[in-house]
C-alpha cells in the first residue's frame, strides 16, 4: 500500500444534539485525488473541515503525513497542541472554500503573498516573484493588481487556489469549490484543479462536479448522514452504485 | 441614428422656492442681527482670537483630544479583543470596565480623577494585596489637571471605543478568519493582517465621530481647570467682563478644529475602504 497522506480513523463529530459524523474513516495516499460527494448536510464538509482542525472532533483520531492532527501522544495520554503548533501543522494543508474568502483589502497578488510573507517570513520581494509565478500558473498573471471586488467568482477562486498553494502545502482541501460560481465560470476552476492533480498533488475534493471526480480522482466517497455509504473506483461507482442510498442521489444530481 | 436631445420644462414648485425665500431671510436677518449688535464688540474678538493665552489654551485642547483618543483607541481595542475572548474571566473584566465608565457621567469621572488623593494619598510602583512599595509619590503631585484630565477621558473614550471595535470586529465574515487560520495564521497575525483592517471599514466613521465629538468634550475639563481652550477664556473673561466675546473666539477655535477634522475623517475613509 502506498503511504498515506491522510488517515481519517473513527472521526466523531457532534453539533449540540445533532451528530454529523458517526464514525468515519478515510484513507488518502500521497498523490491520491478523493472526491467525497452527498446530500447537503451529509457531513462532507464538515469532515474535510476536521482535516485541517477548523473543527475540533470529538472522537476518532486524524493523522496527515503521519503526524496526528491536534494532539501530541506522549505517555500513551492525549495532549491539545498549543496554537502555534497547530498553526505549524495547518501551514501544510491548503484549503479552499466555496465562497473563496479572499482577503478584500489586498489585491490578488497581495492575497497570494499573505501567508508566505506573514506566517513563513519570506523576503517581500522573493515572495511577490513567487507569487506571480503561481497567479500565472493559475492563468491571471495579468490580473495581480486587481483586488478581489474587480474579478469574476471563477478568477477569485484560482486567485484563491494559488494563496493556497504559495504555503507549498502537502494536501490540499476544496470544500464545494465551484458550487458559488455561475455555470461557464465552473470548468475554467476545475481545470486548474485537474492541472493539479496531475501535477501529483494531494486532494481532498468536496464537489458536486460528477464529471470532474469522474475524471479527475482516484476514488470516490458517498457521505450520507454522516457515514460512508459507499466508496470506491470513480467510474465503478458512479456507473454501478451498489447501495440504494448512493443510487437515489446519484439519480438526482446526474 | 437621430439624436434625441431631452430639453425639459421643469414643473414649478412654488412651495419649495417660498421656503428657500424664508429660510434665506431669516438667515440673512440672524447675520444682520449679529453683525451689527453693538454689544459683540467685534474689536475685542479680534484681539483675542490670536491671544498668546488663548493658543496656549488651544495647544492643550489639541494635545488633550489627540492623546486621549490614541490611548483611548488602544484601550479599546484591547477591551473589544477581551470581549471577544473565550475566556470569561477576560470577557468578564472587559464588560465590567465598559459598563462603568459608560454608565457614570464624564464630568463626574473627571472631578473623581482630580480628586483621587482623597481616596489614594500615595500612589506608588509596589508589590500589590499590601507589599512594600518600591517607589511612591504623593498623589497631589502627580495628579495635575492636566493628567486627572488625561485619565478621565482617556478611560472613557476607551470604554466607548471597545464597543465601536467589538461592532467593527464582528463585522468582518467569519469566513475571513477561517481562510487565514488555514494559511497557518496565529491569532495575533489575523487580528493584525486580516480582521482589523477589514474592522477599519466599520470603526473608522463613528471614531471619526468620537474625535470630533472629544474636541469639544475636552472643554468639560474646565471644571477641574484644565487650562485648555474654554478653560483660558474663562479666565480671561473673569478678568475683563468679554463673557460673549471670549465665548465667540472659543468657538470659532473649535468650529475650525472641527471642520478639519471632518476632512481627516474623509480622507481615512476612503484611504479604508480600498477594494470595496
Amino acid at each position: 500500500m502506498a503511504t498515506s497522506m491522510v488517515k481519517i480513523e473513527s472521526v466523531r463529530k457532534r453539533f449540540g444534539q445533532l451528530e454529523v459524523l458517526k464514525g468515519v474513516s478515510l484513507d488518502v495516499p500521497a498523490g491520491g485525488v478523493v472526491c467525497v460527494v452527498g446530500p447537503s448536510g451529509s457531513g462532507k464538509s464538515t469532515l474535510l473541515r476536521c482535516v485541517n482542525r477548523l473543527e475540533t472532533i470529538d472522537a476518532g483520531r486524524v493523522w496527515v503525513d503521519g503526524k496526528l492532527m491536534g494532539f501530541s501522544e506522549q505517555g500513551g495520554k492525549l495532549h491539545l497542541l498549543r496554537p502555534d503548533e497547530l498553526c505549524r501543522q495547518r501551514q501544510e494543508i491548503g484549503m479552499v472554500f466555496q465562497r473563496f474568502h479572499l482577503f478584500p483589502h489586498m489585491t490578488a497578488l497581495e492575497n497570494v503573498m499573505e501567508g508566505p510573507c506573514t506566517v513563513k517570513r519570506l523576503p517581500k520581494a522573493k515572495a511577490a516573484e513567487r507569487a506571480k509565478a503561481l497567479l500565472d500558473r493559475v492563468g491571471l498573471a495579468d490580473r495581480a493588481g486587481h483586488y478581489p471586488r474587480q474579478l469574476s467568482g471563477g478568477q477569485q477562486q484560482r486567485v484563491a487556489i494559488a494563496r493556497s498553494l504559495a504555503m507549498d502545502p502537502k494536501l490540499m482541501l476544496f470544500d464545494e469549490p465551484t458550487s458559488a460560481l455561475d455555470p461557464e465560470l465552473v470548468q475554467e476552476v476545475l481545470q486548474v484543479m485537474r492541472d493539479l492533480a496531475a501535477s501529483g498533488m494531494t486532494m481532498i475534493v468536496v464537489t458536486h462536479e460528477m464529471g470532474f471526480a469522474r475524471e479527475a480522482g482516484d476514488h470516490l466517497v458517498f457521505i450520507d448522514d454522516g457515514v460512508i455509504v459507499e466508496e470506491g473506483p470513480p467510474r465503478e461507482v458512479l456507473s454501478a452504485p451498489r447501495h440504494e442510498r448512493t443510487r437515489a442521489f446519484l439519480g438526482q444530481v446526474l | 441614428m437621430m439624436e434625441l436631445p431631452i430639453e425639459a420644462v421643469k414643473p414649478p414648485r412654488p412651495g419649495r422656492l417660498v421656503a428657500a425665500v424664508v429660510a434665506a431671510l431669516l438667515m440673512a436677518w440672524l447675520a444682520y442681527t449679529v453683525i451689527v449688535n453693538p454689544n459683540l464688540h467685534w474689536d475685542v474678538i479680534s484681539e483675542f482670537l490670536l491671544d498668546g493665552r488663548v493658543l496656549g489654551g488651544l495647544w492643550i485642547t489639541i494635545a488633550l483630544t489627540a492623546l486621549s483618543m490614541v490611548i483611548g483607541v488602544a484601550l479599546g481595542v484591547v477591551a473589544a479583543v477581551m470581549q471577544l475572548s473565550d475566556s470569561p474571566v477576560l470577557r468578564g473584566a472587559a464588560g465590567l470596565y465598559t459598563w462603568f465608565f459608560r454608565g457614570t457621567p464624564l464630568l463626574v469621572q473627571l472631578i473623581f480623577w482630580f480628586n483621587i488623593g482623597l481616596v489614594f494619598p500615595e500612589i506608588g510602583i509596589g508589590v500589590p494585596f499590601g507589599g512594600p512599595m518600591f517607589l511612591q509619590w504623593p498623589a497631589n503631585e502627580l495628579i495635575t489637571p492636566f493628567t486627572a484630565a488625561l485619565l478621565g477621558l482617556t478611560i472613557n473614550e476607551g470604554a466607548y471605543m471597545a464597543e465601536i471595535v467589538r461592532a467593527g470586529i464582528r463585522s468582518v465574515d467569519p469566513g475571513q478568519q477561517e481562510a487565514a487560520e488555514s494559511l497557518g495564521m496565529s491569532h495575533r497575525q489575523i487580528l493584525r493582517r486580516v480582521v482589523l483592517p477589514q474592522a477599519m471599514r466599520v470603526i473608522i466613521p463613528p471614531t471619526g465621530n468620537q474625535f470630533i465629538s472629544m474636541l469639544k468634550t475636552t472643554s468639560m475639563v474646565s471644571v477641574i481647570s484644565g487650562a485648555e481652550l474654554l478653560t483660558v477664556s474663562q479666565r480671561i473673561y473673569l478678568d475683563n467682563f468679554e463673557v460673549i466675546a471670549l465665548l465667540v473666539v472659543a468657538s470659532t477655535w473649535y468650529l475650525l478644529l472641527t471642520s478639519v477634522a471632518t476632512v481627516g475623517q474623509r480622507f481615512l475613509e476612503r484611504r479604508f475602504s480600498r477594494g470595496h
